[in-house]
């Protein structure tokens, strides 16, 4: 369980995110979500550290995250960002072992066992025959199914991921967010797409200027009264067979709708 | 395929243990660092024995066995011996130790700044050393430290230029690789200012040359002293503290958030780097003067033949490192003795094509 309460960063004298307060529960996954420049990525920033909120508080599983260590935090949480690394010289297989990094001592090599987690990790995403590639070769899909082979490399108990199906076609897509949610482990997911975040999430927080609109279960938060302010186009929300979905139409502006 | 079940289970076990092929790998890297050392030990003994008095190798191994363990029978004229274990063997040496600090160096900076074409001089260090060589070659300063002057003088001047790289890199409390970058260049050109300021207000020719010599690199200031025995210590532990925390330049040379989630603080090691990289170079730099080139090349040459992981890079490209300028100092000897030509000279000759083609290799491997 991660929860933030009144957390808060501002680039400048913008605040992006403003005392807001996040919880995500074991074995479920929590979409944020938000126009662009809305701080996603910020509030994801700040529940993994990498920026420290000068207010309120992080905790991971009731211990205050800003008193791990970084190595003991990354047992805890595995983290996908956006950076990719694309200029590294490593090959696929190096690059997933990393993940095993925080569970080594500074003089241990890594272990059959690491090996073998690696492998396994890589076969989850569809990747084992990419394993001697170098990862800077492969395209943008592909490193993001490598990138998040070696988040599961980290057996952390928390997963955390940046805009995961960026770059990805929409097979891979899906793939990568059931198989985030297959996992059972607590997830914190930012996500563009709502009809993803509508089918793969448990929970969301909605973010909107300087703070959290809505937050709660997918159903009550993805509604068009709430999601049309925020992102300024017109949403049609329908539900089949239990399942939601949104269609999206701009909104005419005033004086086009009487022309 | 993605299947749905939990992590750590269900894959077929496979066949041979060796999954990932990290075995290979290993082994690979194995065998490479027992070649180079076998070369490198071939290369001091026919080293040793190269100059304007040739010696076998035969006689030059059974002279350092007599020397080192005290086996064998005199078969050699005592000037051989002297040549040999008083000039040419502490030369070697050094060549050895200063290739092999430029090429960690150069390793370790290239993951800092995650930049291929960074090496030891871009954080300006190399200025600063020039600037106190210049001061002392054309002022006489620290004359009071003896034969250590020159030596000494340098490395205060190395020691103050990264001390201000590091102030610059370190204003606002991290250290990110793009100030550090600038902070160097920054630095380095302005100390190239003073050590061209001082060759001119001194208006002396000949110590203009002197200073000029010691620009481009010489290996004439080794003999037994001091200076060698910290140079082996300095660079020694850099190597090793650089080979221990490969994975942590692993990590830093793909980015400061993924070293961050993978729990690497990227300041605090790059602040700690900063410090090692830049003792490393400044007694290097000190003893030796700028050898360019070697930093540069080499860590291309040893990702090449071991692969990216530090680990391997680090012992790989010290080794080449060593290998590569005990060569070019041999050549700097023979060339157009008896006349010696600064060793940089050489470097930068052999380095600039090898560059290039590296360069094209790259593109052509990524494209």
């Amino acid at each position: 369980m991660i929860e933030a309460s009144g957390v808060s960063w501002r680039y400048g004298a913008n605040p992006v995110i403003d005392g807001v307060d996040v919880t995500a529960r074991p074995g479920r996954v929590l979409g944020l979500i938000g126009p662009n420049g809305s701080g996603k990525t910020t509030l994801l920033r700040l529940l993994y550290a990498a920026l420290r909120s000068p207010t309120g508080r992080v905790t991971v599983d009731g211990d205050e995250l800003s008193a791990l260590t970084p190595r003991e935090a990354a047992r805890r949480m595995a983290v996908v960002v956006q950076e990719t690394g694309a200029e590294t010289a490593l090959t696929v297989a190096e690059m997933v072992l990393l993940g095993r990094g925080p569970h080594l001592s500074t003089f241990q090599r890594t272990r059959r066992t690491d090996h073998e987690i690696a492998a396994r990790c890589l076969a989850r995403v569809g990747a084992t025959h990419l394993g001697a590639r170098a990862f800077a070769g492969l395209s943008g899909g592909e490193r993001q199914r490598v990138l998040i082979a070696r988040a599961l490399a980290q057996e952390a108990t928390h997963l955390l991921l940046d805009e995961p199906t960026n770059h990805l076609d929409i097979r891979y897509q899906h793939e990568i967010l059931r198989l985030v949610r297959g996992l059972g482990t607590c997830a914190v997911v930012v996500l563009h797409d709502l009809n993803l975040a509508a089918r793969y999430c448990d929970d969301l927080v909605l973010l909107g200027r300087g703070g959290v609109v809505a937050a709660g279960p997918v159903g009550r938060v993805l509604d068009p009264a709430v999601l049309e302010p925020v992102y300024g186009i017109g949403i049609r929300r329908l539900d089949i067979e239990g399942d939601l979905h949104l269609l999206f139409h701009p909104i005419p502006a005033e004086g086009e709708a009487a022309a | 395929m993605i299947g749905v079940s939990t992590l750590g289970s269900a894959l077929p076990a496979s066949q041979d243990h060796d999954v990932l092929g990290v075995g290979a790998q290993r082994r690979r890297t194995v065998s490479w660092l027992l070649a180079l050392t076998v070369g490198l030990a071939m290369t001091g003994v026919f080293a040793v024995g190269t100059g304007a008095i040739a010696i076998s190798p035969l006689t030059v191994a059974r002279i350092l066995g007599h020397q080192l363990f005290g086996v064998g029978e005199v078969s050699w004229t005592p000037p051989q011996e002297a040549i040999v274990w008083q000039v040419r063997l502490p030369r070697v040496l050094l060549g050895m130790l200063v290739g092999a600090g430029l090429a960690t160096c150069g390793v370790a900076l290239q993951a800092m700044v995650r930049n291929v074409l960074a090496d030891p001089y871009l954080l300006g260090i190399n200025s600063g050393a020039s600037s106190g060589a210049a001061a002392a070659i054309l002022f006489g300063a620290g004359a009071g430290f003896g034969q250590y002057a020159l030596s000494t003088s340098a490395f205060v001047g190395a020691l103050a230029a990264s001390l201000l790289v590091f102030l610059i890199a370190r204003s606002g409390g991290r250290v990110t690789s793009i100030r550090l970058l600038l902070a160097g260049v920054a630095v380095g050109y302005a100390l190239y200012a003073a050590t061209s300021f001082l060759i001119f207000a001194s208006g002396s020719a000949e110590g203009s040359r002197s200073v000029m010599f010691w620009l481009l690199g010489s290996l004439g200031l080794a003999r037994w002293d001091a200076l060698l025995a910290v140079a082996a210590v300095v660079i020694g532990g850099t190597i090793c503290y650089l080979t221990v925390t490969g994975r942590r330049l692993d990590v830093l040379a793909v980015g400061d958030e993924t070293a961050h989630t993978l729990g690497v603080s990227p300041d605090r090691y790059r602040m700690r780097l900063l410090v090692v990289v830049s003792l490393c170079v400044g007694v290097l730099v000190s003893a030796a003067g700028s050898i360019g080139f070697v930093g540069l090349v080499v860590p291309h040459l040893a990702r090449r033949i071991v692969g990216a992981p530090h680990v391997r890079v680090v012992p790989a490209a010290a080794l080449l490192g060593a290998i590569l300028l005990v060569w070019a100092d041999v050549i700097a000897r023979v060339l157009l003795a008896p006349q010696e030509i600064p060793i940089g000279i050489i470097t930068s000759l052999l380095g600039a094509p090898f560059l290039l083609i590296l360069i094209r290799r790259l593109h052509a491997a990524n494209a």
